[in-house]
């Protein structure tokens, strides 16, 4: 059966190779020292959409994001991969959105997408590592999740059969579709960018990138719709005003702090019983060993 | 996770050589492809980008997991059962990403499923797999073998088996058997045409580099009674039809990825490919050079590898209070192999621009007949390539040897231990000067390019394009250095004896190669002044070389050659 699948993914600054220049000295993230990357989990959820299009044909990838419009580079990466199209969800109502918000807005651009009989996505972003907007989307669009999946074994019958990676073991799962399914970091890497669709595919671009282009290169785009990365507004999507950006987001930052770790790598002792059982029984008593 | 393109500057600048421009344009037929294939290219800009973008996913992959598996893949090696080669776990993983990414048959037409890229490009590729892997090159380069298909087969039979390369399926040249290893005229396995008017392949065939691939070449010979290669043709063996086991695989030094095979065949089932009697004048020497050429871009990946290992250890490694990489003894074998490494680099891609200039006009010819001034170009070019790719080869695999021994001996102690890279790279070095041609081999192709005075006349047109004044030091070393090599070319062949000129034609060979690749760096530092302490090293270098070769012609008299057991 052929399926329409739809995969969430986030830009993220890459938190993963964080300098000394990361935070600003007010302790906000310094987003011009860390480059933005493509969230790793939700790469892992693009390679599960990916297979289940190769066993599946007929089938169709379709990208959704919500960030600055420069999150079309995370649809163009995904297409270089395989997937068939993508959309931004991008609007300055949306900004300063927290989990609640986000997901909200991204439910509403899923039912705008209408038709899907899967939502995947990774399990959580590197940047604020909460795993909830997931889970949160399918609440608001009341249909079943499987979170922490690490291979999805078939789909079946209108059903997709999931193996989770728990804390001490694994787990499979059946699920009615149309679900949401989150993509653990342990599932199976990403396939590579491919030549021929980066060729081809590396004149994608989003309606506001579209407008910035030469004439010549926007005459390419005009003549190929494939070559458009839909770009949606908060209006588009029909989101309630009060439910997204900062109104929507009860979650408030009430201080950041720069924490300094001022703790030694080692520390000195003398040679004798007394004090070798005494640092025994320190690490008994915090859990580092026994 | 380093990627192998980005990385390296000096890709980028070979990349962008001018010469590119004109190379480009004769593969896109002035960008005509962009009507019929939306992967093509509109102009040169695009182009260009295109292959970067390509050669960003070859160093991602290579810099990444294919440079990952390899200590694995030495450790577990291919191995044989059943009658059939099998790859390690991590080999086919390796390729399997290739596939994934399409990075097969990248210098095959659009019309087959291919990139349509030019060699320059795809060799640069094949340098960056080498870095990470030379075994694994091996495997994923044979789609070389493609382009031997593609210039020799009929339209349907490039129908038939290039689109299954570009999908991924693999190729193997089954050349040399036990007795017919350099001297391929020896080949006896036989070819019999049956009644209907096919062929069955009947022999064995050793050392055939991923003898178990999808889609063979195979010499034999096809004229009953004949002894020397007028009697050897070039078949098509198609794995899905069966015919061909392996019987075993070789316990190889190095390169342990890359099973090679020994081959039976029984009454297998082979379709001609091109004219009788053609498969080694014609076919198997066409294979061979552009084999020679991957070998050459192999030799290349090696050599960064082994520099880059050195040269981080050097700079890691604390004695006597400091790096040791503070201490000029060491500090020089860097500098020298860094200077080996960027020579053989520059020639390696003027080479390959060479080799598709003159494959591109001939390409071109299959679909018109060429203009009197482009059939000029084409023979220029076809003369360089023939006389600088047994250069490539010969010499780059020899620095290749060389910085790998430069590699361990930096390491000290510990690169004599099994637990850096660098052992393993000094094992997979040394198949370089010896396949493809051994280097002894590679002095024959490229002798008669001295004699006939192909070198000199390159020389002169690098002297002719002007050397800004700020190397003018150095280009009077090498206008000195040509001036000494013509003599010494003058002295050994007014002698008049082959032997003595055989003896003498390594020593002729390695001055040429060592001036052309002077002032090829000279060239690359005119571009961007980062090569211009790589120049000064390599014309030092270069001038050392030239003047001992000199010093032994000069001091040799034609007699003492019985000394060396030569009569």
């Amino acid at each position: 059966m052929s399926l329409n699948i739809i995969v969430l993914a986030k830009q993220v600054p890459d938190t993963r190779n964080v300098g000394k220049d990361a935070m600003k000295e007010d302790g906000t993230i310094n987003r011009a020292a860390l480059p933005a990357i493509f969230n790793p989990e939700d790469l892992n959820a693009l390679e599960q959409a990916l297979r289940l299009k190769d066993a599946n044909p007929g089938s169709t990838v379709t990208m959704l994001t919500m960030g600055l419009p420069r999150a079309a580079e995370v649809i163009r990466e995904a297409i270089y991969r395989g997937a068939d199209k993508g959309i931004v969800l991008t609007d300055r109502a949306l900004g300063g959105a927290d989990t609640l918000a986000t997901s909200y807005s991204l439910a509403q651009a899923v039912k705008k997408i209408g038709d899907y009989d899967l939502i995947l996505g990774g399990r959580q972003a590197i940047d604020g590592d909460t795993a909830q907007v997931g889970p949160q989307i399918a609440e608001k669009l009341g249909i079943p999740q499987v979170t922490y999946a690490e291979d999805i074994l078939s789909v079946e019958n209108g059903k997709v059969v999931v193996k989770r990676r728990l804390e001490h073991g694994v787990e499979t799962v059946s699920c009615p579709m149309p679900c949401v399914v989150t993509v653990n970091g342990s599932a199976a890497e990403c396939r590579p960018r491919n030549a021929k669709r980066v060729m081809k595919y590396k004149r994608a671009v989003s309606t506001s990138e579209a407008a910035k282009l030469p004439e010549a290169e926007a005459a390419i785009v005009a003549a190929h719709p494939e070559l458009t990365i839909a770009e949606w507004g908060a209006a588009f999507v029909e989101a309630d005003p009060a439910q997204i950006g900062l109104p929507g987001s009860p979650t408030k930052v009430k201080a950041i702090e720069n924490v300094v770790f001022t703790a030694k790598e080692s520390r000195r002792l003398d040679n004798d019983d007394a004090q070798i059982e005494e640092l025994v029984k320190e690490l008994i008593a915090n859990h580092t060993i026994g | 996770m380093a990627n192998y393109y980005n990385d390296n500057a000096a890709l980028k600048h070979h990349l962008h050589h001018p010469l590119m421009e004109k190379i480009v344009a004769l593969r896109e037929r002035d960008y005509t492809d962009a009507e019929k294939f939306d992967y093509a290219p509109v102009n040169y800009a695009d182009a260009m980008d295109s292959y970067e973008k390509v050669l960003e996913i070859v160093g991602e992959i290579c810099g990444g997991r294919i440079a990952e598996n390899a200590e694995e893949v030495d450790h577990q090696g291919a191995s044989c059962s059943d009658g059939r080669a099998h790859y390690a776990d991590k080999t086919v993983e390796n390729l399997d990403l290739c596939r994934k990414a399409g990075l097969m048959g990248m210098a095959m037409p659009r019309r087959f499923g291919g990139l349509n890229m030019p060699i320059t490009p795809y060799i640069m590729a094949a340098e960056i797999v080498s870095r990470a892997d030379i075994g694994f090159e091996n495997l994923w380069g044979l789609q070389d073998c493609a382009e031997t298909l593609y210039e020799f087969g009929s339209e349907e039979q490039r129908a038939k088996y290039i689109p299954r390369v570009c999908e991924g399926e693999t190729m193997s040249m089954d050349l040399t058997e036990p007795d017919a290893g350099s001297d391929l005229q020896s080949v006896m396995l036989k070819a019999t045409q049956k009644e209907d008017g096919t062929w069955v392949l009947n022999g064995v065939k050793r050392f055939i580099t991923n003898g178990d691939s999808d889609i063979h070449l195979v010499l034999a010979r096809s004229e009953d009674g004949t002894k020397d290669g007028r009697g050897l043709s070039m078949f098509i063996y198609d794995k899905r039809n069966g015919g061909v086991t392996v019987r075993r695989i070789e316990n190889k030094m190095g390169i342990k990825g890359s099973p090679t095979c020994e081959l039976v065949y029984k009454n297998a089932p082979a379709e001609l490919c091109g004219s009788r009697r053609m498969g080694l004048i014609k076919y198997v020497m066409a294979l061979m050079n552009g084999a020679r050429l991957g070998i050459a871009a192999q030799s290349v990946g090696v050599s960064e590898i082994a520099y880059r290992e050195a040269y981080q250890y050097a700079l890691e490694r604390r004695q006597f209070g400091k790096a040791i990489i503070e201490f000029p003894a060491v500090a020089e074998m860097l500098a020298i192999m860094n200077a080996k490494l960027q020579a053989s680099r520059s020639l390696l891609y003027e080479t390959a621009r060479f080799v598709d200039m003159y494959k591109l006009y001939e390409d071109i010819a299959r679909e018109r007949s060429l203009t009197p001034d482009e059939r000029a170009e084409m023979k220029h070019y076809s003369r360089l390539a023939d006389a600088l790719t047994p250069l490539a080869k010969g010499l780059g695999s020899e620095y290749c040897n060389q910085n790998a021994y430069d590699c361990i001996q930096i390491h000290g102690g510990s690169g004599f231990m099994k637990d850096y890279a660098c052992e393993r790279v000094y094992r997979d070095a040394r198949i370089t000067s010896i396949y493809e041609g051994t280097t002894q081999l590679q002095v024959v192709a490229a002798i008669r390019h001295v004699t006939t005075g192909t070198y000199k006349s390159l020389i002169d047109s690098y002297v002719a394009e002007g050397i800004p004044a700020e190397y003018q030091a150095q280009a009077d070393i090498l206008a000195k250095l040509t001036a000494d090599y013509e003599a010494a070319v003058a002295k050994v062949t007014a002698v008049g004896d082959n032997k003595y000129l055989d003896f003498m034609a390594r020593r002729l060979v390695e001055m040429a190669g060592s001036i052309i690749m002077s002032y090829l760096l000279l060239k690359d530092a005119k571009v961007d002044a980062s090569f211009a302490n790589v120049a000064t090293v390599y014309t030092k270098f270069a001038q050392a070389e030239v003047a001992r070769h000199i010093e032994f012609i000069n001091n040799f008299d034609p007699a003492q050659l019985a000394a060396y057991g030569i009569n």
